[in-house]
């Protein structure tokens, strides 16, 4: 039930007759349907959607997207994420009807061009990459994680190496990496990091042994540093018989200075919705290819696209294939997004992209570190992790001073990740914004930390300016309402 | 050269790297080893501006056909629906495209909102208590569908129905074997599930009996017996595979006790898009709750007494219990979420029925004129807006000479198994009109020979 202050619910704007649709014409001659099905299959209760005219949806939907905030309202260092400028050009060519308006189950002579272009990615990412060959099928960072442990998998399966069953995951990790191996039937060991931030390598050797089927890694780490020891972590994994997998999630750090594949990894999946800029869309569609060894190819999930004098068609004669991991080719609208960036930016600007979202995280570090603790004082990459732990003695916490940065209009950083750092701020400014943006955030938190000192209950009762105040999360847990109810 | 989306001048870099107490970005880089570090340039294709990128891949995509270029009655899962105007201008607002996942609820209650909307307009239609916020896509729904059957239920063996879409059945082969499920394929019968092999297949090891709602072959599995065999196992669950389009005229598969309901918004407002992204929805009854995969919005107040919407239940999700996570999913389809929310509420309850309707009875229109035009029809079962004929010649072949009429033929099934042979999938939708129709006819006759 609404209060009158409530902003309202889109079924709470209905009223019966109001149409907002204009269906074609029944222009066939009507038969009965009434006998062609027993009157148990045939639905008495409509279902209650709203009736509103098209002004007042319009309306609706407009006042919500008010009530939102993306990269394109303002600053958004949200660590881990690379909220990233989402190109326009991107958008239009998604939308040319031949790319959004094509049927997958198309003859493959009728689609060459969508084809053309899914070969031409796979082909770029694999050279950014230093992999053998790209599958585009995953949907998302997270699926791709799992379909690139269940080809380690099927690997091991096949030399009979039947006992290889955990995965090594940094405790820094993003919670996907756990999850994802135990979706694929592996058992989660975790690794330490050591009072450099990096992985412990003397863990790493206790942890490793016969029934290590891999080990996942981020490089740069989630602590936004780059694993220095990383070429004798691959030794020590693969002389143990594991595979290394190596999370996309942070390649903007990376791109043109090194590739996963010289590293020594063996499976990489990328975000194209963080470095290659699709959108995020609130929280997807993403997209999510992984690109392997030489070794792991005949484990490709099929079909694998393939290219002959004449045309692109799919392979499905794939017998060691671990089958399909989702219907059709994989997020084909973002992965058009994605290549119309790469084809913007060309060698030069992928690696210039890295160069300046690393040399922007290195000054907002160095600015920040002015008032707050920075537990790695080195260099990052494309992000760094700074620890609200000097404010929260002052009993200001992280997620107060989070609250805080909506009154200035940020979108604050990640908070309370990684796992492994104290009253954690994650931020991730990426290369498209300016040095002026960077120093406004700093402006703000550095006055944000004074005011934690001055006058702490201006920050412990943030957000002040935004439509809603801090949400009942408890309850929302305790008494679940996940449903409009009249 | 210069980058449009790369505002760092000279002036800026320097300023920076003397913050940072530097003198080149190259000594940022140095923590990464000498003999691994990429020294060459990447051999990828030079950058184009943005004029001349654009003509290259519009002609490109001139190279594909598509549904608007030529007429289509090709179905089998993606749909060429009316898509209302108003869809893509609410997801073209970059408040919402350009947004992460909500959060920050206190500046993110737009998409929270729409999700919550989303997630109970899902309820309404397919009769359920309980919906996510979005899945992937519809196979990849059904695959986690099953494996939440077995965690569930502690049991390994899952009962597929063959007339699920083939595609979904092999996502479903792949995702199994992480947890070691066991997946026991039931035949078709008159393009049907066997139920007698169904009976047969039951027994206190299922976890869960899957099957789709119209199935593959357009046609309407009865829900009602097939719910009943599944009862007199205790514990399994029925999961039912639908096309939510259909459920303005069918009877939802709530009603008949489903425990698991899944499906794709594709057929609201979202284009083919060569086959993603779609939009899977989740629906489940309310004690599976907990374990629903991927995130669920929920409606709560602030300190005002406002209501007001958050990311909830999050006890369930990888980045709270990691390696303990039933599902690793992070991201969901929100942008494709809110597009369909936009298109179902444009429909709403009256025009959601109507176009339901409208498939059918220009479908079976479709079907009259084929058999009038000498065409046999697989199958006699009740069907939504898709049937199966039976051409004289390889459906391919057709297909390409159908092309070149401007037309997209059918699926051809004999893709998916070779006893298909001749067999052509026919969906006709609310757009198609009957001038189109009656030139598919006469254009297949004439093909067909």
């Amino acid at each position: 039930m609404a209060n009158q202050k409530d902003f309202p619910v889109i079924f709470e704007l209905s009223k019966p007759g109001r149409t907002g649709y204009s269906l074609p014409d029944l222009d066939v001659p009507e038969v009965d349907l009434s006998h062609e099905l027993e009157d148990e299959y045939i639905r008495t209760d409509e279902p209650d959607l709203p009736e509103i005219s098209e002004l007042q949806l319009i309306r609706h939907y407009t006042a919500l997207s008010k009530r939102n905030y993306g990269v394109d309202s303002g600053f958004y260092p949200l660590g881990s994420c690379t909220m990233k400028y989402n190109p326009k050009i991107n958008e239009d060519v998604s939308r040319f009807e031949g790319f959004s308006h094509a049927h997958p189950l198309q003859e493959t002579n009728t689609v060459q061009g969508s084809l053309q272009i899914m070969y031409d990615l796979q082909t770029s990412l694999e050279e950014i990459t230093g992999m053998n060959t790209v599958t585009l099928q995953p949907a998302a960072g997270a699926h791709g994680e799992w379909t690139g442990l269940m080809m380690i998998r099927a690997f091991h399966e096949k030399n009979d190496d039947t006992e290889r069953t955990e995965i090594i995951v940094p405790d820094s990790a993003h919670g996907t990496n756990p999850a994802s191996a135990t979706v694929a039937g592996f058992k989660a060991v975790t690794v330490k990091t050591d009072e450099n931030g990096l992985v412990d390598l003397l863990d790493l050797k206790r942890v490793v042994g016969p029934k290590t089927a891999a080990l996942m890694l981020t490089n740069p780490n989630t602590l936004g540093l780059f694993e220095e020891h990383i070429l004798e972590m691959a030794q020590i994994v693969h002389e143990a018989g594991g595979k290394l997998y190596y999370d996309g999630a942070n390649l903007n750090a990376i791109m043109g200075y090194v590739r996963p594949g010289d590293m020594g990894f063996d499976v990489v999946h990328l975000n194209l919705h963080k470095t290659f800029t699709g959108p995020h869309g609130g929280g997807g569609p993403g997209s999510g290819p992984i690109g392997v060894t030489q070794e792991l190819t005949p484990f490709l999930p099929k079909p694998v696209l393939t290219k002959d004098v004449n045309q692109y068609f799919f392979d499905y004669n794939r017998p060691d294939s671990i089958g399909r991991v989702k219907p059709y080719y994989g997020n084909f609208g973002i992965n058009v997004r994605a290549y119309t960036y790469i084809r913007t930016m060309g060698p030069d600007g992928l690696k210039q992209v890295s160069e300046y979202a690393v040399l922007n995280a290195n000054y907002l570090m160095r600015r920040l570190q002015e008032e707050y603790a920075l537990p790695f004082d080195q260099h990052c990459k494309h992000e760094f992790v700074i620890s609200g732990k000097n404010q929260k003695k002052l009993g200001v916490r992280t997620l107060d001073i989070a609250k805080r940065l909506l009154d200035y209009g940020f979108h604050p950083p990640t908070i309370y990740f990684p796992l492994n750092v104290e009253e954690a701020l994650m931020v991730e400014p990426t290369e498209t914004e300016s040095k002026e943006t960077l120093d406004e955030f700093i402006d703000v938190m550095l006055e944000i930390a004074q005011d934690a000192e001055e006058q702490p209950e201006v920050v412990q009762e943030a957000p002040h300016t935004t439509v809603i105040s801090r949400l009942d999360e408890t309850m929302a847990a305790r008494k679940p309402v996940l449903r409009y109810i009249k | 050269m210069s980058f449009r989306y790369l505002p760092m001048t000279e002036q800026d870099k320097r300023q920076m790297l003397d913050t940072i107490g530097i003198d080149t970005t190259e000594e940022l880089f140095q923590d990464i080893p000498e003999k691994v570090r990429y020294k060459q340039r990447l051999k990828i294709k030079e950058p184009k501006n943005e004029s001349e990128l654009k003509r290259e891949l519009k002609e490109l995509s001139e190279q594909n056909i598509n549904v608007k270029t030529h007429t289509s009655f090709l179905g089998a899962g993606v749909y060429d629906h009316y898509i209302p105007s108003v869809v893509d201008h609410v997801i073209s607002r970059s408040e919402f495209y350009t947004a992460y996942t909500p959060y920050q609820p206190e500046i993110s209650q737009g998409e929270l909102q729409a999700i919550f909307e989303f997630q109970t307009m899902i309820c309404e239609l397919t009769g359920m208590e309980v919906a996510n916020s979005s899945i992937y896509d519809g196979g990849t729904a059904l695959a986690e569908a099953v494996n939440l059957s077995a965690g569930q239920t502690r049991r390994k063996k899952v009962v597929v129905s063959k007339a699920i879409h083939p595609e979904s059945l092999d996502v479903i082969r792949t995702y199994a074997k992480g947890p070691g499920v066991e997946i026991v394929e039931i035949e078709c019968k008159n393009g049907m599930t066997d139920l007698e092999q169904l009976k047969a297949e039951l027994d206190e090891n299922t976890a869960g009996v899957v099957v789709q709602y119209t199935n593959f072959f357009g046609q309407i599995e009865p829900l009602k017996e097939i719910q009943s065999l599944v009862d007199n196992m205790k514990k399994t669950m029925l999961i039912v595979s639908t096309n939510p389009l259909a459920l303005g005229y069918l009877t939802p598969p709530g009603n008949f006790g489903a425990d698991i309901v899944v499906g794709d918004t594709q057929v609201f407002g979202i284009p083919g898009q060569f086959g993603g992204p779609h939009c899977g929805f989740f629906a489940t009854t309310k004690k599976l709750m907990r374990k629903v995969p991927g995130r669920l919005v929920g409606q709560t107040v602030d300190e005002e007494g406002r209501r007001g919407f958050v990311l909830t239940l999050q006890a369930r999700e990888q980045h709270i219990r990691r390696d303990k996570a039933t599902s690793n999913i992070c991201s969901n389809q929100a942008l494709n979420a809110l597009g369909s929310s936009v298109a179902m509420s444009a429909l709403g309850k009256h025009g959601l029925k109507e176009m339901a309707i409208m498939n059918m009875q220009k479908a079976r229109y479709a079907k009259n004129q084929l058999k009038e035009a000498g065409f046999s029809i697989t199958y006699t079962g009740p069907f939504f807006n898709e049937f199966v004929v039976e051409c004289e010649r390889n459906v391919s072949d057709i297909n390409d000479k159908l092309a070149e009429r401007g037309f997209i033929g059918g699926f051809n099934l004999e893709r998916i198994d070779s006893r298909y042979q001749n067999q052509m999938l026919i969906a006709v939708t609310e757009v198609r009109t009957k001038e189109e129709i009656d030139q598919f006819v006469n254009e297949l006759g004439d093909i067909n020979g």
